[in-house]
């Protein structure tokens, strides 16, 4: 019989910290822009230009470092960790080694019916890098620092995950925490969240980890996934095959779905780290590491439990509601506003999540105000408009935002009252259908509902289903 | 009026009271410069026609009350790692050739805030790697007192422009003496600020641990006057230390007294490897500062051998880091033919620095390497801290110290660079005050048999410059400020440079000039324009 | 005591600095390395297991920055001293992945 392996998995994930600035200076950390447009001498490594450290980035992490059940670490310090890389403008990235902010925490995560915790080994605050877009047209490479030096965390995790299903938990279990204190947006596809996989493959049962590698660029939870079998596999065949495992990175290729390693002799692995002299040293105090814990904002376990008391949602739809922070926020908007949380959590459970499923879209994605969802809701509500044209409206919502009383009125969906106008309508059907109407005297309930489609047609069904049937009634 | 033999101050009161022109000032300072400046090569570049127009705005400021400093309208050299917006900046290395800042140095700033007016930039060490001014790569510095001779470095520049009188004053930087050992040897006053006092923004760093801007001048009350100005607590320099107001009135310890001042002269200073000369004339200063009340005794400061070592191991780790920027891709110097992108990096690298920097870079790289970090690296640090508490116990008993600002006067060009211990056991008086972040002043206190001077360094602790400062200044009232000939009289230079002189300029310097010459921009070095007298 | 550096090492030094010496330099590197190291090592004599290692003289601690935003746009300046540009961005060697 085949060996049996099990894998065993720790995860280095980055996340983007969602300041105002860079971690260093004052340049915006915006997306997108012209390239170099949010630089100045410090995030491009002028001569001469020193570091000045971002308040809000030490208690970002401070928070996350505590929601993570990390022990704050009282004098934490910054350490020039030494490379060449045209991404990297000073060829050293100010990170921390020696005295990371957070240390020692762990998360609880679920994978099918069992739960268990994942090690956080520790956390500590980062520059990013700039940029790099290869240039086809004469075969070099083009440097934009707009990303470098905006913060970020790196969480190293235990080697405690034994499957890609674990292992997307844990990444699930982050990004709900980190987006409910709202330290990030953690979106993968974007970069504000990478994920490396550390990976080794050890004969089951035995005690010893195996030599393990490192996979980076995984932009998705798919690749992610994919990447973590695939490895698992590679592993499994060179130790099948009497070889053995290099310690090395590999960069992951979602194209080709593979691997390869990323060796190079003029990459030593040595990164010299020291204690970066620009900087001085961050000593945190009792006191504010309880106002950080007092200013941490409800989390997704609390705000579960407070949407079943207070507005009476099941528990499946305020687990699915608060999966995303985005999606909480907008439901909690739109319930405030039109004052009928249950009807709003209805949009989103049935008809946002379907759009979202179609669209092959996350929650995160979404880009309707909680405004323009809360007056759908008053004018279905106030019967301005029937059930099928807000579905219209609402995927107009859906997809460009627009503000439904505008649209209504301006493609003359409102629902038709006029009893007067109704009557010369239903007149008409009664008239040209006297087969249905002979079947409904003769008892059958069921012709009605023809009659009631074509008075709708007839009024491009902007009548109201109710009164419609009401009125057939009286006059048959 | 002989404008250039004025200090700083007194030409600053002279502009005051209109007795002197800022346009008179700078001019005079330019003129200067044309005549010495094909012998000393003080400067890397002049910048002649930035300094007249300044020159111009700084005398209307004057003349509407805008401007009331000791500097306003004063001319200032500028050592070139200190960054001046739109002017070349070099740290007198090939790799930043042709390097313009977009931001000008907070030191330099608060300068020109007073109305002083830049006229150039300095020459130095390269990146303020060596002590003598020969590792520029636009060629040496030669001694004002005699061109046969080093004016000392980093700082050579700065202290040789001073020394000749091309400039009141320049600003300097001391990483482990450069400030203090160029003083002494071109026989002019200069000043280590403690850490922390003078913002770093805009200095190209080498050691940032040790790194100090100061000022070099004729006399204490200059550089008082000058350090006074520049000195700011900068919310751009994480490091910078707020001193609150009276911590900054460094000319209010402009006191002719002594009495009681606790002097200590640690005998590990004065003993074995000291020139008997230098020894004689700073025992002697410490003698005038005794009739004058001081009470002087010697003491043992222990640690002495293990400073160096400890410097330069934390010098060179620092600087590896600090140099790794100069690539090829954001300014400066790119090597013409390489093959992709890490030939690329080695050629620029190997083809912008010079030797010196080289063998610092990598003995940096070695001690932070994996497996040696914690034996040279965390040992260093730990030796510095040991250092730090040994002076801190002898501040204690001492208000100062007193040391040679270097084992002897000026060597000869040449001498140096070969041996790099030999060459790094001359900055032993002077590391340690960087490792440990204290003050430190070297005065000139005489010259030599062979008629160069000797510098006498007074230590304090730190934030304790007001005493040093009080000290160097007693003394100086015994004894009037010793000028060059060479500044007295700059014509003699007209009939041709000192025999040999011309010949022994290297290579290297003459394509300096070349490369100089092709600037493009009117800021070239010893450009030519018509000045009054 | 005396310090030896191999080939090897002086070759993996150049890598870390981005350095190429030719091969006399590389003799110069590897005994001025020794006599730098051999020097250095003066510091073994002493004793500093007492005492904490020292990155800052002074205790200085807790500088920060609060989060708002000054910038405005840099590329011109950022972009000044490139010996190589293109599309508002620096131009290198061709960079693998």
């Amino acid at each position: 019989m085949a060996k049996q392996y099990e894998t065993v998995i720790g995860l280095e994930v980055h996340v983007e910290l969602a300041t105002k600035t860079k971690i260093f200076c004052s340049c915006s950390t915006e997306f997108g822009g012209a390239p170099n447009t949010h630089t100045c001498p410090v995030c491009t490594g002028m001569p001469g230009a020193l570091p000045v450290l971002n308040k809000k980035v030490v208690e970002y992490a401070m928070a996350i470092g505590l929601a993570t059940n990390c022990e704050i670490t009282r004098v934490c310090k910054f350490d020039r960790k030494n490379y060449f890389y045209p991404d990297n403008p000073q060829n050293y990235q100010i990170s921390q080694l020696y005295l990371p902010i957070a240390r020692n925490g762990f998360v609880e995560i679920e994978t099918g019916s069992t739960k268990k915790k994942v090690r956080i080994h520790e956390m500590h605050m980062e520059e990013d890098a700039g940029k790099l877009i290869h240039d086809e047209w004469d075969d070099t490479s083009l440097v934009d620092y707009n990303r470098s030096g905006v913060p970020l965390v790196e969480i190293v995790s235990e080697p405690d995950m034994r499957s890609a299903d674990e292992v997307i938990a844990y990444l699930e279990k982050l990004r709900t925490i980190i987006q409910y204190l709202g330290a990030s947006d953690c979106k993968l596809q974007e970069g504000s969240m990478r994920a490396d996989v550390n990976l080794s493959v050890r004969e089951a049962g035995t005690e010893p980890f195996g030599t393990r590698t490192e996979m980076k660029n995984l932009n998705s939870f798919k690749a992610i996934a994919r990447a973590i079998e695939g490895e698992r596999e590679r592993q499994i065949e060179l130790l099948e095959a009497g070889k053995s495992v290099i310690q090395e990175t590999r960069r992951w290729d979602d194209n080709k779905e593979s691997s390869y390693a990323m060796r190079s002799k003029e990459d030593a692995q040595d990164y010299r780290y020291f204690p970066e002299p620009d900087l001085v040293p961050i000593v945190i105090s009792d006191q504010w590491i309880d106002q950080i814990r007092a200013r941490q904002p409800e989390l997704r376990t609390e705000k579960l439990e407070r949407y079943k008391k207070e507005f009476d949602i099941p528990q499946y739809d305020a687990e699915i509601i608060t999966s995303s922070k985005h999606m909480a926020d907008i439901f909690e908007a739109a319930a405030a506003i039109c004052g009928k949380p249950k009807k709003v959590s209805n949009w989103l459970m049935v008809e946002t999540l379907r759009l979202l499923k179609d669209h092959g879209m996350e929650p995160e994605d979404l880009r309707f105000s909680p405004e323009n969802l809360a007056k759908l809701v008053s004018l279905t509500e106030s019967g301005a408009i029937n059930s099928s044209v807000a579905k219209e409206v609402f995927e107009k919502i859906f997809a460009e935002d627009v503000d439904p009383e505008a649209y209504v009125e301006e493609h003359g969906l409102k629902m038709v009252n006029d009893e007067g106008a109704l009557e010369e309508v239903l007149k008409k059907v009664i008239a040209d259908n006297p087969r249905a109407v002979e079947d409904y005297r003769g008892g059958k309930e069921k012709a009605l509902g023809a009659l009631v489609g074509q008075t709708m047609k007839l009024m491009k069904g902007k009548a109201n289903p109710g009164l419609v049937n009401q009125k057939l009634k009286e006059m048959l | 009026m002989d404008i250039t033999s004025l200090t700083a101050v007194e030409l600053g009161k002279k502009i005051k009271a209109r007795e002197i022109s800022v346009a008179d000032a700078v001019k005079a300072s330019l003129d200067q410069i044309e005549r010495v400046e094909k012998a000393v090569h003080s400067f890397v570049t002049v910048d002649r026609e930035g300094a007249l127009r300044r020159g111009e705005e700084v005398q209307k400021q004057i003349d509407d009350g805008s401007l009331t400093g000791p500097l306003a309208g004063v001319p200032a050299g500028i050592k070139d790692n200190l960054c001046t917006k739109g002017m070349p900046t070099t740290c007198s290395s090939k790799i930043l050739e042709n390097f313009r800042p977009t931001f000008t140095a907070e030191a330099v700033r608060n300068l020109e805030r007073a109305g002083a007016v830049v006229i150039g930039k300095t020459n130095m060490d390269e990146f303020a790697m060596g002590s003598t001014t020969e590792t520029s790569y636009f060629g040496v510095t030669r001694n004002p007192w005699n061109l046969a001779h080093v004016p000392g470095g980093s700082s050579g520049g700065s202290c040789a422009a001073v020394a000749t009188e091309e400039c009141p004053f320049a600003l300097g930087s001391d990483t482990g003496g450069s400030i203090r050992q160029p003083s002494a040897f071109c026989g002019v006053t200069g000043i280590k600020p403690t850490y922390g006092t003078v913002s770093r923004y805009g200095l190209i760093a080498y050691g940032s641990s040790l790194d100090q801007v100061g000022p070099i001048a004729k006399d204490v009350t200059d550089c008082a006057a000058i350090l006074e100005v520049i000195a700011s607590y900068d919310s751009k320099d994480s490091t910078s230390i707020d001193r609150k107001r009276p911590g900054y009135d460094f000319t209010s310890a402009l006191i002719n007294d002594v009495e009681g001042m606790r002097i200590g002269i640690p005998k590990d200073y004065f003993g074995e490897g000291l020139n008997c000369e230098v020894k004689e004339k700073i025992l002697a200063a410490v003698r005038v500062l005794e009739e004058r009340g001081a009470v002087a005794e010697e003491f043992d400061l222990s640690l002495v051998p293990y400073a160096i070592p400890a410097y330069y191991v934390i010098a060179s780790a620092e600087a590896s880091s600090n140099l790794s920027r100069f690539d090829g891709v954001k300014y400066g110097y790119r090597a013409e033919d390489y093959e992709g992108l890490h030939n690329m990096y080695k050629k620029t690298r190997s083809e912008g620095f010079g030797a010196e920097v080289k063998r610092r870079i990598m003995l940096g790289s070695f001690v932070l390497s994996s497996g040696y970090y914690d034996a040279y690296y965390l040992k260093a640090l730990r030796t510095k801290a040991m250092i730090k508490q040994a002076f801190d116990q002898a501040f204690v008993r001492y208000d100062v110290i007193v040391a040679p600002a270097s084992p002897t006067t000026a060597l000869k060009l040449g001498h140096s660079l070969s041996d790099p211990v030999k060459m790094y056991l001359g900055d032993i008086y002077t590391v340690a005050m960087n490792l440990a972040g204290l003050p430190g002043i070297s005065i000139p206190v005489g010259t030599d048999s062979k008629g160069l001077p000797v510098g006498m360094q007074i230590i304090g602790n730190c934030f304790e410059e007001k005493k040093i400062i009080r000290a160097a200044y007693t003394f100086e009232q015994t004894r009037a400020y010793e000028r060059p000939e060479l500044a007295k009289y700059p014509d003699k230079l007209r009939e041709g440079l000192p025999k040999g002189l011309a010949d022994e300029r290297s290579k290297k310097d003459g394509q300096a000039d070349d490369q100089a010459a092709g600037r493009a921009d009117g800021r070239q070095i010893r450009s030519r324009e018509g000045g009054g007298e | 005591m005396a310090n030896k550096i191999s080939d090897e090492t002086i070759e993996y030094v150049g890598i870390l600095a981005k350095l190429e010496l030719s091969g006399e330099e590389k003799e110069n590197a590897k005994a001025d390395m020794e006599k730098m190291l051999d020097y250095i090592d003066i510091l073994n004599e002493l004793d500093t297991d007492g005492a904490e290692p020292m990155s800052h003289v002074f205790p200085v601690h807790n500088v920060f920055r609060e989060d708002a935003v000054s910038g405005v746009d840099g590329s011109a300046d950022t972009l000044v001293n490139a010996p190589l540009k293109k599309d508002n961005s620096f131009k290198v060697p061709k960079t693998i992945g």
